[in-house]
């Protein structure tokens, strides 16, 4: 039976391990395991919009965009309009961080730069429609000067990254393991 | 010239890599969404309140760590970090917590590193948590050379 579960790969042993999690909540304390649903239920509803907005844009990608554009824009030689479409792209990009992933993933197997990936999920902090919220909580110049902040942190997050993970990582086991 | 076949071959093409790339992902993003929502009930809110001490660099280094194991929509951590900022936390402190609450996922670590790779997931949210702390510093030093809030 592990032998099985271990021929699953990461992604199926950890959805089983959290199911089971559910399932022993739901006999530990039932309480938790309603309002853990409840909030599960509302998460997925959020969600489910994202995921289909994010397959869309992989189909585009996919159909649109060859290696060659992806080099040009993301690539290594993709200079600041790069940086730009990194940060314009987090800004912009809507819903949970997790449901990107994918389709970065996808961008990296056709060799966008690694420091642009994490330039795009750091700025994904500046959430346009939030910005009343922010000045609701706090102030007009302490949502600026944070935003300014942001977007200065994520270029650094970004190169920084790419000093120590390397340019173009060909580290994405599992789009290698689909390969195969 | 492609043709009208051609077209419709690519888009089958394009539809079949995504949709089988999306499955391939589909248990750890369910894995991670199913974490999400036991972590938020799990954990009371009141919990993160009693753990700042009023010390203003161990508090940003709090501020840091709470908002990276927490998780949620930013609204929470603004109304939070309010909350924080009215019982006498310091604003450095709730900054740093607003900053890493959005840029650090220790709950979404899992499905970044199976899916963008291991090194780059702990080095990017490594790197992040230090310019939450980082940026923390920057922004209220900033806003108090204008004048403050």
């Amino acid at each position: 039976m592990f032998r099985k579960l271990r021929g699953l790969g990461f992604g199926w042993n950890f959805l089983i391990f959290m199911v089971l999690a559910y399932f022993v909540t739901f006999f530990i304390n039932f309480q938790i395991f309603i309002e853990s649903l409840s909030f599960l239920i509302g998460l997925l509803k959020k969600v489910l919009p994202v995921f289909f907005a994010v397959f869309v844009l992989m189909v585009g990608v996919n159909y649109f965009i060859s290696p060659n554009k992806i080099a040009k824009y993301f690539g290594r030689k993709s200079g600041v309009v790069g940086w730009l479409v990194a940060i314009v792209g987090g800004i912009i990009s809507h819903g949970p961080i997790y449901m990107w992933y994918p389709f970065l993933a996808d961008l990296k197997e056709k060799g966008m730069r690694t420091g642009l990936i994490a330039t795009f999920l750091y700025n994904r902090a500046i959430k346009i429609p939030l910005i009343p919220f922010m000045i609701l909580y706090f102030s007009w110049k302490y949502f600026l000067i944070l935003a300014f902040v942001m977007i200065f942190a994520s270029v650094i997050n970004g190169l920084l990254v790419e000093i120590i993970v390397g340019k173009c990582s060909s580290e994405n086991k599992l789009v290698h393991k689909e390969k195969r | 010239m492609e043709g009208p076949n051609g077209k419709v071959k690519n888009l089958k093409r394009a539809i079949f890599r995504a949709g089988s790339s999306l499955w391939k992902m589909l248990p750890i993003i369910l894995g991670t969404i199913l974490l999400v929502s036991l972590v938020n009930v799990l954990v009371p809110r009141n919990f993160y309140l009693s753990l700042f001490r009023g010390n203003l660099f161990l508090d940003s280094l709090i501020g840091g760590l709470v908002g990276s194991i927490l998780v949620g929509n930013p609204v929470m951590s603004y109304i939070l970090g309010g909350e924080f900022l009215e019982r006498g936390v310091s604003l450095v402190a709730v900054t740093s917590f607003i900053l890493a609450w959005v840029t650090v996922g220790v709950v979404q670590l899992p499905a970044e590193a199976t899916i963008l790779g291991k090194k780059f997931a702990i080095i990017r949210n490594v790197i992040s948590f230090i310019l939450a702390i980082g940026g923390a510093i920057l922004t209220v030093l900033v806003l108090n050379l204008v004048g403050g809030m």
